[in-house]
C-alpha cells in the first residue's frame, strides 16, 4: 500500500492480446463501464450515425427552432438542424485525436525506450529535449505555430499537437524500462544476445501494454483540447462539419447570449465535454483495475 | 571528501566550485537560464531562418501593401523588430541578444509604433493578476476537498466531490465560460456576462478608491472563476491520492501511538507530506493556465496578454507576437525555478541529495 516505487503489472494480472479478458473486470467497476459505454456512444454516434441519418439542409423558416421531437435538439441560425451537425462533426475530431494520439504515443515509446536502455548521450539529449518542450506554456507555442504553418490537413494538425506532447509519457516510459532493464528475464535475452530492438519492443513493451493504453487514451484528450482550441480561435482553415467549427460559428453569431439561441453553442461544448469526461473516467478506471499502483502523469 | 587537485591551481576555488555544483539552488538556476537561452535561440530560428518566415512575409507584405522597394521594407522590417536583418546572420543574433537584454523587443505592427514592452507592460498584469488569483484559490480549496475525500474515502461526500472534480477538470477549460455564461449570464441573470468588457468600468477613473477596486473584482470575478472551476478538481484528485498514501506510511502510526492531536497529525504530518508532489505541479500549471487564458480572456474580453496574443496573431502582427510568446514563456520558467526553491525548502530532503 505505502511502496511508492513503480510497479510494473505481473503478468497474471495483464493478459496480453485478450480484449474480452480485459473488458469483463473494467466493467464491473462502475465508473469503468461508465468510461467505456460514453467512449462507445460517441464512436457511434460519429461513425455510424452519418451512415443512417440524412444530412441536413438550410431552411430559413426553420431558424432556431427550439427542441422538438423533429429537431431534439432544435435548428441553427440556418435552420440546419443541430443534432445531426453533432453527428456528423464528431468523426474528423475523433479521427485528428487518434492520429495525434499514435504518433504521441509511438515517438514517447520510441525516445522513452531508446534513452532508458542507451543511456549516455542520447539519454541526455533526449532529456534535454523533453524539458524544455515542457517548459514552454503548451496551448501557446501550439497556436502561435498554426499561426506560421497552414494547416490545411488533419493530418498535419495532427503533428502539430503530438509535437508539444509527447515528453511527460516519455518520461514514464524511460522510468519504466530503466526499472524492467534489471529484471532477470531482460538480463537473460540480454545473455542470449537478442539485440536492443528485440528487447524493447518484444520483451519490454508487452509488460507495459496497458500502461499504454492509458496514456493513448489520454493523449486523445490532449488532441481534442489542442485541435478545439485552435478551431474554436479559427486558426484551422477547415469548411467541413465538425464540433470545434460549430463553436467557431455559433460564437462568431453571438449565439451564446439569448437562451433561444445558445443551444447552437451548448450542444457542441456539451458533445465535446461529455466524451473528454468519458475518455479520462475510461484511462482512470483501467489504471484501477489493472495496475492500482502506477501513477500517470498526463 | 577531500577535493583532487589535479592541476598546479590554488585549491579554494575548485572547493568553491564542487560546492555550487552541488548546490540545489545553484543548479536549478543554471537549468532555468539555459532553458531560457534555448527558448530564445529556437525563436530567432523560427523568426528568422525557417521557409516563408515571419521577417520575409513582413518585407513581402510591406512591398504590397505600401507599395515600397524591397530596400526600403526591409528597413522598415528592420527597425520594427529592431535587428538589422541586412547584417550577417551571427550579428543579427547577437544583436537580438543584445537588445533582449536590454528589454528592448522591437515596436508592434498592429498598434503603430508602440514598442512591444509597453504593450506587454499593459497588458500582462491583468492576466497574472487573474491567474494568480484563480490558481491561488482553485489550491486551497483543491487541498482542503482532496484532504477530506481521503479521509471520507467512499462516502457520499467522496462520491459527489469526485465525480464533480473528475468532470470539471477533463473537460477543456477554455470551454467552461461558454458553460458560465450560459448558467449565469442567460439563465439565471446574476451578472450581464455581455455587456463587460474591459478590467473595470469605462466610467470609473483608476485610483485606490474603494469603487475602483469593487470594480476591477466585479470585472475579473468570471475570468477568475473559471480558472477556479477548472483547475480545483485536478487539485483535489491529486491531494486525495496523495493523502491517501500519506495516511498509509508508517510515521503517521507513530504519531498516532505517541498520542499526537488529530489536528496535529493532520497539518504537520499528513498535509504538509501530502502536498509536496502538489507544489511542483502547481508551477507546471501555470503555463497550461496561462495557455488557457488566450481563448478565456478572449470570450470574456478581458485585456490580459491572452487577448493581445490572440489578436496579435490575427493582426500577423510578428514582433508583438514573439514579445509575448517569450513573455509568457519566460515567465514559466521562471515560476517553475520558483517551485524548485520552495519544494528544496519544504522538502529538506531534495537539498542534499541528487
Amino acid at each position: 500500500m505505502s511502496t511508492l516505487q513503480p510497479t510494473v503489472p505481473t503478468p497474471a494480472a495483464l493478459p496480453k492480446l485478450r480484449p474480452v479478458a480485459w473488458l469483463r473486470p473494467l466493467l464491473k467497476h462502475p465508473s469503468g463501464a461508465f468510461g467505456f459505454f460514453g467512449v462507445m456512444f460517441f464512436i457511434l454516434l460519429s461513425f455510424v450515425g452519418p451512415l443512417v441519418i440524412p444530412p441536413t439542409k438550410a431552411n430559413p423558416s426553420n431558424q432556431y427552432l427550439a427542441p422538438s421531437p423533429t429537431n431534439i435538439l432544435g435548428t441553427d441560425n440556418q435552420g440546419k438542424d443541430i443534432f445531426t451537425q453533432i453527428v456528423y462533426g464528431g468523426a474528423p475530431v475523433i479521427t485528428v485525436a487518434l492520429i495525434a494520439g499514435l504518433i504521441k504515443t509511438a515517438v514517447a515509446i520510441t525516445l522513452g525506450a531508446l534513452a532508458a536502455y542507451l543511456g549516455g548521450v542520447v539519454d541526455r539529449v533526449i532529456n534535454g529535449v523533453a524539458n524544455f518542450i515542457l517548459t514552454i506554456p503548451y496551448l501557446v507555442a501550439v497556436t502561435v505555430l498554426a499561426s506560421f504553418i497552414r494547416l490545411n490537413s488533419p493530418v498535419l494538425l495532427a503533428f502539430l499537437i503530438a509535437a508539444f506532447a509527447w515528453p511527460v509519457l516519455m518520461r514514464t516510459v524511460r522510468a519504466q524500462v530503466l526499472s524492467l532493464r534489471e529484471r532477470e528475464y531482460i538480463e537473460a535475452a540480454r545473455a542470449l544476445n537478442l539485440g536492443t530492438f528485440h528487447i524493447i519492443f518484444r520483451e519490454i513493451l508487452p509488460n507495459m501494454a496497458s500502461y499504454i493504453a492509458i496514456s493513448m487514451i489520454l493523449a486523445m484528450t490532449n488532441a481534442i483540447y489542442a485541435q478545439i482550441a485552435l478551431i474554436t480561435l479559427g486558426l484551422v482553415p477547415f469548411s467541413d462539419q465538425n464540433w470545434g467549427i460549430m463553436i467557431f460559428k455559433a460564437r462568431t453569431l453571438g449565439a451564446i447570449n439569448t437562451a433561444r439561441t445558445a443551444m447552437y453553442i451548448l450542444a457542441p461544448v456539451l458533445a465535446i465535454a461529455l466524451f473528454q469526461w468519458s475518455l479520462v473516467t475510461l484511462a482512470r478506471s483501467i489504471e484501477d483495475v489493472f495496475n492500482p499502483r502506477l501513477r500517470t502523469g498526463a | 571528501m577531500t577535493t583532487t587537485t589535479l592541476s598546479p591551481a590554488p585549491t579554494s576555488p575548485p572547493k568553491l566550485w564542487s560546492r555550487l555544483r552541488r548546490s540545489y539552488a545553484f543548479r536549478a538556476t543554471l537549468q532555468a537560464i539555459f532553458t531560457a537561452w534555448l527558448v530564445v535561440t529556437v525563436t530567432f530560428v523560427l523568426i528568422r531562418l525557417m521557409p516563408s518566415n515571419p521577417v520575409d512575409r513582413l518585407v513581402d507584405r510591406l512591398m504590397n501593401e505600401q507599395n515600397l522597394t524591397l530596400e526600403e521594407a526591409q528597413a522598415q522590417a528592420s527597425a520594427m523588430f529592431s535587428v538589422n536583418f541586412k547584417a550577417p546572420i551571427l550579428e543579427q543574433y547577437g544583436a537580438y541578444l543584445l537588445n533582449l537584454i536590454r528589454g528592448d523587443l522591437g515596436v508592434s505592427i498592429s498598434s503603430t509604433n508602440t514598442p512591444v514592452t509597453e504593450i506587454i507592460a499593459r497588458f500582462l498584469p491583468w492576466t497574472l493578476f487573474t491567474v494568480g488569483l484563480g490558481l491561488l484559490i482553485s489550491f486551497v480549496i483543491g487541498l482542503l476537498l482532496g484532504m477530506m475525500m481521503a479521509y471520507w474515502r467512499n462516502s457520499l461526500f467522496d462520491l459527489v466531490i469526485s465525480t464533480f472534480a473528475s468532470f470539471l477538470s477533463s473537460i477543456p477549460n477554455y470551454l467552461i465560460p461558454i458553460l458560465l455564461i450560459y448558467v449565469i449570464g442567460v439563465q439565471l441573470k446574476l451578472i450581464p456576462v455581455s455587456q463587460m468588457r474591459g478590467a473595470y468600468s469605462p466610467t470609473l477613473k483608476p485610483g485606490w478608491t474603494l469603487e475602483f477596486i469593487t470594480s476591477i473584482l466585479t470585472f475579473a470575478l468570471m475570468p477568475v472563476l473559471t480558472y477556479v472551476l477548472s483547475q480545483f478538481g485536478h487539485w483535489a484528485l491529486m491531494m486525495k491520492n496523495s493523502t491517501l498514501s500519506a495516511l498509509g506510511e508508517e510515521y503517521v502510526n507513530a504519531a498516532h501511538a505517541r498520542g499526537l492531536s488529530q489536528g496535529r497529525i493532520l497539518t504537520a504530518y499528513v498535509g504538509r507530506n501530502a502536498s509536496l508532489p502538489l507544489v511542483t505541479q502547481l508551477a507546471i500549471s501555470v503555463g497550461a493556465v496561462v495557455g488557457g487564458s488566450i481563448l478565456i480572456e478572449q470570450i470574456f474580453q478581458y485585456p490580459g496578454i491572452g487577448t493581445r496574443l490572440f489578436e496579435a496573431i490575427l493582426a500577423r502582427d510578428y514582433p508583438l507576437m514573439q514579445g509575448i510568446f517569450l513573455i509568457i514563456t519566460l515567465t514559466t520558467i521562471f515560476a517553475n525555478l520558483l517551485a524548485d526553491f520552495l519544494y528544496s525548502q519544504l522538502d529538506p530532503r531534495v537539498k542534499i541529495g541528487g
